[in-house]
């Protein structure tokens, strides 16, 4: 059996907007293992975004505690959580996120300047085939290119976690699917316990695992006997 | 370098152009700190140090004639440290191929030894030799003025005595730092000169062989003047001493005490305003870049950076605007009050100008600068800390628009959707509309700040040269003359009228304040010179009553009908309570008045006068100078018209450098303010712009959602920066006022609109550089990013 990477217990996430409350999450159970491609798949609103947002250190729940490995993130300080975030986990959103005035070299730095053991900034670069587009800003680059530089940034501090936010939501299928292979070949190359959300239900068919997301609980749990390659999906 | 650093970096590079529009108002506060302390500390220096190396004397005493066997006396009292007897006088100059008659005043110099006290420092030639009565020292300012050089020769009339000098070297000295001649209003280096002759020459041709008429004395460090006032004036008294004086009274040094007033007011008043401005222009920009990289500062915290990573990488970037702005304000300010030093070198005749600007001036404004900056930048980056990253990472909620009251009113008004939009966003921002506000009427209040001199120097000219002083000339004599003088005058060539008046020196008192003046007694019905209530209504001092210039009354507490001490300095020295009758308006000295008839009972004399106005033919005004020129008793003449020419002349450059730095600092401030804002404000609306584009609107009605709201809010600062003008103008003439001028307070319309036509001019250049950027949005871009 894999090593337990996340384990959650009960969490829920309320928004307390003042007239009524919204339960994001509403007690959420899950275990999630070292070097596992898991898709998180859902509707708009079903708590999806909003637990890896909990798992990455960005947010924290109302109820319930969660782990990494053997550290409780439940209670964790401020400075405590973004040391979490610096040493271990690595985020590729669906904008890109990239700071406009930076070029993808220097994108990626940014983590490297932070990180305890990080590669170097071209090595990533090199890892998501942007070997030739170093040193082009983000508005030089296409959707998928922006978005390798943006995968490339979150594996160059070699994180145990990746976790990815419609990391495709943004992009056609070709480029998508260039995204999707990156993200594949770190999984396996590095062991990368990797969480990806998406709407797209056809990437499913790559995961490891694949967990339904409903109204803010996981509705259903499928585990893949056979995976597909990145470049057999098309959508 | 990190990457974050240069990050920093490029948005500093990308913003370069806001940045430089803040960095300049920091760079005018930063500049206008230097100049004004750099200039009092090169004036105050400079001045300190002439003193000192040319002894320049601490108490000053004149009598009519005192015998020199008094001096071991006058050494004896407590705290004298040196005593310097001298004979002055005025002499009558005729300088060749000048028609105007010239006024030199005569100082006699030990010939055996060096002065003791108010050394004149040789700037050209040698001493004159003891054994040559003849031979002068002038100073240099009236040489240049005639191109005079050692060598040169002029006449003089020494007590009817016409006498041919010869210049043999040229001088100054810490007595006439500023040289006016005898009722002059400015100084005329053309036309008064200080002659050094030395001390058997001077005493023989003034009469005054084993006497003096002027004293100088020096005291010990820590003595205070009053004792040795009132002894010198005691042992003075039975040789006609006119009242001993310190420093604070000297004529050239109060001057120069006024200008240091005026430097040390306008470096506390000024810098303030602008580093207050700079500091809002980077709260307002850094807020909008904060607001623009909220998905960035989420990243970053996403990434591992730290809340202080964050927050600091922000503030260095208001860092690095005060950088520029310090820098630019440092190297405009050195140089700026480098040559200003120098010009007032020029004007002031100083022999050197000992210009340093300490190290802690520029780090005290480097440290304002970046103070202020930095608390500018500190809301919004300590928001950029707070900023939870996972709702950083989310789009900004929509800013919440309430249904208000305003709302109906402007349905009710059936305004337009642009002028609605215009006017929501200035409500729904209420602290930036009004700070941006605030910074635009601070810029109309500059120039009106500026400008109003203009106006307040008019009034002072027409009050003093149109509606008192309406003679041609005033001639003034060294002794007073009897009433007869004024036939004599009058069969001068071409002289129409001449009216007399008298002037006699007093100490005013009221309890412990007093005030050394001359009182003027004008015969009734005199129209030549006039005293004018402050209605400007021809006046009259009642008998036994004296009329006092307002500010004289405010100086010594009076008001009218309160009994004041006049003690008088002349004839017998006696001292009268008299009623303060009423109040005069007077912008130049401090004067006050008495009835010609009274004055002369007072003093139980037949009538007299120590000086006449007159007017005068101009066509015969060759002829009448070369008349005057032998008139022996005659100290001092005053063309009017010549005065106010000189008043102008030196004024009007003054003012006009003023008028333009503060239109410029005006302008400044505009373009920093307006220009930050439309660039926040097109930022903030390109996506709404861009989509009403989409939708059908033109260019120009877009347009005047973004010039609209900055061009209203620059319209409602105008009433604002005529208020804030008008209380700064206020602060100026009391800052500026001192015993030798007042600034009258006049504002005129004209003022307030030459204000906002310049703001609002400014205000609108700087919307439509802006508003080019309108022409390049790109509308399907727009659409297609996230918010």
């Amino acid at each position: 059996m894999a090593k337990v990477v996340f384990k959650t217990e009960g969490i829920t996430k309320v928004y307390d907007t003042g007239k009524i409350k919204v339960y994001a999450l509403a007690g959420v159970d899950l275990e999630l293992f070292e070097g596992e491609l898991t898709v998180l798949l859902g509707p708009s609103g079903s708590g999806k975004s909003t637990l890896l947002n909990i798992l990455g250190g960005l947010d924290r729940a109302t109820e319930g505690r969660v782990w990494f490995e053997d550290t409780e993130l439940t209670n964790m300080s401020d400075r405590g959580l973004t040391r979490y975030r610096r040493d271990h986990v690595g985020f590729v959103f669906q904008f890109y996120n990239l700071v406009p005035s930076l070029t993808a070299r220097e994108n990626v730095q940014l983590v490297t300047d932070v990180a305890p053991d990080p590669m170097p900034a071209a090595e990533a670069l090199e890892l998501v085939g942007l070997g030739k587009r170093m040193d082009h800003f983000p508005s030089e680059m296409s959707g998928g290119e922006q978005q390798r530089v943006a995968i490339a940034r979150a594996i160059a501090k070699r994180p145990e976690i990746l976790l990815c936010d419609e990391p495709t939501g943004a992009l056609d299928s070709t480029t998508g699917v260039q995204v999707l292979e990156a993200l594949r070949d770190i999984n396996e190359r590095f062991g990368t316990t990797t969480v990806v959300i998406t709407h797209n239900a056809e990437i499913q068919r790559m995961a490891h695992r694949v967990i339904f997301f409903q109204d803010g609980r996981i509705s259903r749990v499928v585990t893949n006997d056979t995976r597909i390659a990145p470049s057999e999906i098309a959508w | 370098m990190q990457a974050i650093d240069r990050k920093l970096l490029r948005d500093f590079k990308r913003l370069w152009l806001q940045a430089l529009a803040i960095a300049l108002v920091l760079a005018c506060g930063v500049a206008i700190m230097l100049t004004s302390v750099g200039m009092y500390r090169a004036l105050s220096e400079t001045r300190l140090a002439y003193y000192e190396r040319n002894r320049f004397a601490d108490v000053f005493a004149q009598a009519t004639r005192a015998p020199l066997s008094l001096l071991a006396e006058i050494a004896a009292i407590e705290g004298v440290l040196a005593v310097e007897p001298r004979v002055n006088n005025y002499a009558i100059l005729d300088i060749p191929d000048q028609i105007r008659t010239a006024v030199g005043l005569v100082i006699s110099y030990p010939e055996e030894a060096e002065p003791r006290l108010n050394v004149p420092r040789l700037s050209s030639g040698r001493w004159p030799d003891p054994l040559n009565p003849d031979e002068i020292l002038v100073n240099a300012p009236f040489a240049e003025a005639h191109d005079y050089g050692p060598g040169d020769r002029f006449s003089a009339n020494l007590r009817g005595q016409k006498r041919t000098l010869t210049i043999v070297g040229t001088a100054l000295s810490p007595e006439f730092i500023y040289t006016i001649g005898p009722g002059a209003l400015m100084p005329d280096n053309e036309n008064f000169a200080i002659i050094w002759m030395g001390e058997r020459a001077a005493a023989a041709a003034f009469n005054m062989t084993g006497a003096f008429n002027d004293l100088s004395l020096s005291l010990a460090t820590g003595q205070s003047e009053e004792p040795v006032i009132e002894a010198v004036d005691e042992l003075l008294a039975p040789y006609g001493g006119l009242g001993a004086f310190g420093r604070e009274t000297h004529a050239s040094n109060a001057f120069l005490d006024a200008e240091l007033k005026q430097l040390r007011g306008m470096g506390a008043i000024l810098p303030p305003i602008f580093f207050a401005i700079s500091g809002f222009l980077v709260s307002m920009v850094m807020s909008r870049i904060i607001a623009l990289e909220r998905s960035e500062i989420g990243l970053l915290k996403a990434i591992g950076y730290s809340d202080t990573e964050v927050c600091l990488h922000y503030l260095m970037l208001a860092g690095m605007i005060a950088l520029v702005g310090v820098g630019i304000g440092w190297i405009a300010g050195t140089a700026l009050a480098r040559t200003l030093a120098w010009q007032y070198a020029q004007f002031f005749n100083f022999p050197y100008v000992i210009f340093q600007v300490s190290y802690w001036v520029y780090a005290v404004t480097g440290l304002a600068g970046l103070l202020t900056t930095s608390l500018g930048a500190a809301q919004s980056a300590l928001k950029a800390a707070r900023l939870a990253p996972a709702v950083a990472m989310q789009p900004p909620a929509p800013p919440r628009f309430n249904r208000t009251l305003i709302d109906r009113a402007m349905a009710a008004l059936r305004l337009s959707q642009s002028t609605i939009m215009i006017l929501r966003s200035l409500i729904r921002w209420p602290v930036r509309s009004l700070l941006t506000t605030l910074g635009l009427a601070l810029a109309v209040a500059s120039v009106i700040a500026s400008l109003f001199m203009n106006d307040a120097l008019d009034e002072i000219i027409d009050m003093a040269f149109h509606q008192t002083n309406r003679q041609d000339a005033m001639l003034l004599f060294s002794e007073e003359m009897p009433m007869g003088t004024v036939e004599d005058v009058r069969t001068l060539p071409g002289v129409w009228q001449v009216e007399s008046q008298q002037m006699q020196p007093a100490i005013l008192r009221n309890g412990h304040l007093s005030k050394r003046i001359a009182i003027e007694g004008r015969p009734p019905g005199n129209d030549l010179s006039r005293v004018l209530d402050t209605k400007g209504r021809p006046v009259a001092a009642p008998p036994g009553g004296v009329l006092l210039s307002e500010r004289l009354a405010r100086k010594l507490a009076l008001e009218p009908g309160d009994q004041v001490t006049v003690e008088f300095l002349e004839g017998r020295r006696e001292i009268h309570e008299l009623t303060v009758s009423g109040l005069v308006e007077q912008h130049l000295g401090l004067g006050a008045y008495m009835s010609f008839d009274a004055l002369n009972a007072t003093f139980r004399q037949a009538p007299r006068l120590t000086m006449v106005n007159l007017t005068f033919d101009p066509t015969r005004r060759e002829e009448l100078h070369a008349a005057i020129k032998e008139l022996p008793q005659l100290s001092g003449l005053v063309e009017v018209q010549e005065n106010l020419r000189f008043f102008e002349e030196t004024i009007e450059e003054n003012i006009l450098v003023m008028n333009a730095i503060y239109i410029t600092i005006a302008v400044l401030i505009t373009v920093g303010v307006t220009y930050n804002a439309a660039r926040i404000l097109l930022s903030e609306r390109a996506r709404e712009l861009a989509s009403l584009r989409i939708l059908g609107f033109g260019r120009g009605e877009i347009s005047y959602i973004l010039v609209g709201e900055m061009m209203l809010v620059a319209l409602i600062a105008q009433p604002i920066g005529w208020i804030f003008g008008a209380w700064i103008a206020a602060a100026m003439t009391r800052a500026f006022t001192s015993d030798l001028y007042a600034i009258p307070l006049v504002l005129e319309p004209a003022t307030f609109a030459k204000g906002s036509l310049i703001v609002l001019a400014a205000a609108l250049v700087s919307v439509l550089i802006v508003r080019i950027r309108l022409d390049r949005l790109d509308l399907v871009a727009v659409m297609k990013t996230r918010e």
